[in-house]
């Protein structure tokens, strides 16, 4: 489980102007699902091209267990992609869309009709054999394009935001069956995505990536728990991200109040930003509480209701509570020292 | 469109298609005799004799051999327009569009000072001391002439279908194991199917009609059906012989292009016309 089967080595891509990636450093384990996770332009695609091979690097090298791979074209590399835009032949039906890397590699006719019917019935696409592909739904020509890259059994499978044209209930259960795919076919999953729930939710590592550097690797929890810096904070999930002062370890002043923190290790009196996430700020009564404020809009999102506090001093907190407190009234904010998470200033 | 707008455009067409159309049939169908006309097949039969078949076979011979020469030479002109170069797209597109600005007599003529005995091309062999050539008035310079005007009808509609391929669906071919060559025979080719078919109908049809090439660059001794159409209504006077030939020719054209279409498939909106 542990073998590596990718690994970049300060990787680099810089197009006439742009620098799309900026020397990236990336292990990819044999069988895991690995996510690219970033907003738009961070370099997801490049990343993704660079690894398939349509892209040649600017600087640094790919090793494909242990071997280095730069200037292998495509056609090569034990590498399939599934396209952001699915990319099907138009001029073939489904069947031989499916069976267009069979053919090439001159399987049997027998072999052909075998692999291709299994890879149909895995995508729950039986009986679709002779249709054409331009009269598939979104969802099924995805499909398509997954069975397509999945019958040549590659070692990895690049995927670049397979589900982003999709809806959102065909979304989940996609995830899921992406997911069961990838457990019990035992192939690894190199897996873009600029939604972060779906990265949480489907992948073993989560990369998450901007400006064309990586920002923190990591499994879900951890990059949801201990975000490395205020952007990953922000980008997983969403955070109250406030300025503060760390006075001594375990003691942090933000909103006009000191907090007892988990933290250590800053110098005295360093400037920080202090994330933390809506769902631990709980109600209280207002009297005594440290952080107080009036409650300025509410919005009820089905599990629980979205609260917008705006303190006295100035900062604005996003509250996520089962228990709902109307417009205008004064309420506390409560929370515990292990829910504030202190991180290094690094916008200014 | 509303009625009162199509109304100018349907007077055309009765006017300039329709009513020539069927004086066609009528001329072609009739023999006149002292009491006016009767219908008659007789203009038919005279078709079929070897002399007149012989031009038909011709004029096919030479109309599909300057379609294969244009398609040949089309082709990769084409690719390399729509290839990934784009400085050198517009400057190669202009030298296919710019002889169409130029009439398309005065083209056909300046091949005749190139060809000629004492033409460009003798000269210049001349002064290499090499023996002159015979090109002009044989069956290479008709088909020469031919080609060069009708080429740009063959690069265009494939032009405009390889550049509307998506580079993505070129990329996964590759992705999926298959090199340059299994590429362009298994992905680029087919879909470009359309554009070639639109290609070898635009030059197959004027090539296959043409008497101003054939004459001019044929002196006159490769007679081919758009010649012998043009005799009969301009020099014998026989409109009945020279209408049945165009009905012949209306039914050949047809007939090709459902062939054509036969090969098209579904795909008929990514034609140039
Ligand atoms: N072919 C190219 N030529 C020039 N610049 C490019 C090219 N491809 C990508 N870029 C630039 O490189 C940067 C990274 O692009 P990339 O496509 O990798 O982003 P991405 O993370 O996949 O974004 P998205 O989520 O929008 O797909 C962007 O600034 C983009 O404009
Ligand atoms: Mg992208």
């Amino acid at each position: 489980m542990h073998e590596i089967i990718v690994e970049l080595k300060s990787l680099s891509k810089v197009y006439d102007e742009t620098v799309a990636l900026d020397g990236i450093d990336l292990y990819i384990r044999k069988n895991e699902f690995l996510t690219l996770l970033g907003p738009s332009g961070c370099g997801k695609t490049t990343t993704l091209r660079l690894i398939g091979g349509f892209e040649q690097p600017s600087g640094g090298t790919i090793l494909f267990e242990g071997r280095d791979v730069t200037g292998v074209p495509p056609y090569k590399r034990r590498v399939n992609t599934v396209f952001q835009r699915y990319a099907l032949f138009s001029h073939l039906d489904v069947f031989e869309n499916i069976a267009f890397g069979l053919r090439i590699k001159k399987f049997s006719e027998k072999v052909i009709k075998e692999k291709v019917g299994r890879m149909l019935e895995q995508v729950n696409l039986a009986g679709f054999e002779s249709r054409d592909v331009n009269s598939l739904s979104g969802g099924q020509q995805q499909r398509v394009a997954i069975a397509r890259a999945l019958v040549n059994e590659p070692e990895v499978l690049l995927l670049d935001e397979p589900l982003a044209a999709l809806d959102l209930k065909l979304r989940k259960e996609m995830q899921h069956e992406l997911k069961s795919m990838q457990k019990q076919l035992g192939i690894t999953f190199v897996f873009v995505t600029h939604d972060q729930e779906e990265a949480l939710s489907m992948s073993d590592t989560v990369v998450v990536m901007k400006d064309g550097r990586i920002q923190q690797i990591g499994t879900p929890v951890d990059i949801y728990n201990e975000p490395k810096n205020a952007f990953v904070a922000d980008f997983i999930g969403e955070s109250n991200i406030v300025d503060g002062i760390m006075r001594q370890d375990y003691l942090v002043d933000f909103a006009g109040s000191s907090f007892d923190c988990v933290d250590f290790g800053f110098a005295k009196d360093e400037e920080v930003e202090v994330v933390i996430r809506p769902e631990d700020l709980v109600l209280i009564p207002a009297d005594n509480a440290r952080l107080s404020g009036v409650v300025s809009s509410v919005n009820f999102l089905g599990v629980h209701y979205e609260m917008i506090v705006d303190a006295d001093d100035g900062t604005s907190w996003l509250v996520h509570s089962t228990l709902m407190e109307p417009v205008g009234t004064r309420v506390g904010l409560g929370l515990e020292p292990m829910d504030i998470h202190i991180m290094k200033k690094v916008r200014p | 469109m509303k009625r009162s707008t199509l109304f100018p455009y349907l007077i055309w067409m009765v006017l300039f298609i329709v009513v020539p159309m069927f004086l066609v049939l009528y001329y072609a169908f009739t023999v006149p005799t002292e009491s006016g006309a009767t219908w008659s097949l007789e203009n038919f039969a005279r078709f079929f004799e070897p002399i007149y078949l012989k031009v038909l076979w011709r004029s096919l011979r030479l109309a599909l051999f300057s379609t294969v020469i244009c398609l040949i030479i089309g082709y990769p002109a084409a690719m390399v327009m729509a290839g990934n170069a784009f400085e050198r797209k517009s400057v190669v597109l202009l030298l296919f569009v710019v002889p169409m600005w130029m009439n398309f007599l005065l083209r056909t003529y300046a091949w005749l000072t190139i060809l000629e005995r004492n033409g460009v091309i003798n000269v210049l062999l001349a002064n290499l001391n090499l023996p002159s050539l015979n090109i002009l008035y044989t069956e290479g310079a008709v088909v020469l002439g031919m080609v060069y005007n009708f080429l740009p009808f063959m690069v265009l509609p494939i032009y405009s279908v390889l550049s509307k391929i998506d580079r993505g669906v070129v990329e996964a071919a590759g992705d999926l194991g298959a090199n340059s060559l299994q590429v362009f025979a298994k992905v680029i080719f087919p879909l470009s199917l359309p554009g070639v078919v639109s290609g070898v109908t635009m030059v197959f049809m004027p090539a296959l009609t043409t008497f101003v090439i054939s004459r001019l660059l044929g002196g006159g001794q490769f007679t081919l059906i758009g010649n012998l159409i043009e005799q009969q209504f301009l020099v014998v006077g026989d409109w009945g012989f020279g209408s049945s030939i165009s009905v012949v020719m209306i039914v050949l054209i047809l007939l090709s292009m459902a062939i054509m279409s036969f090969f098209e498939g579904e795909e008929k909106d990514v034609a140039l016309w």
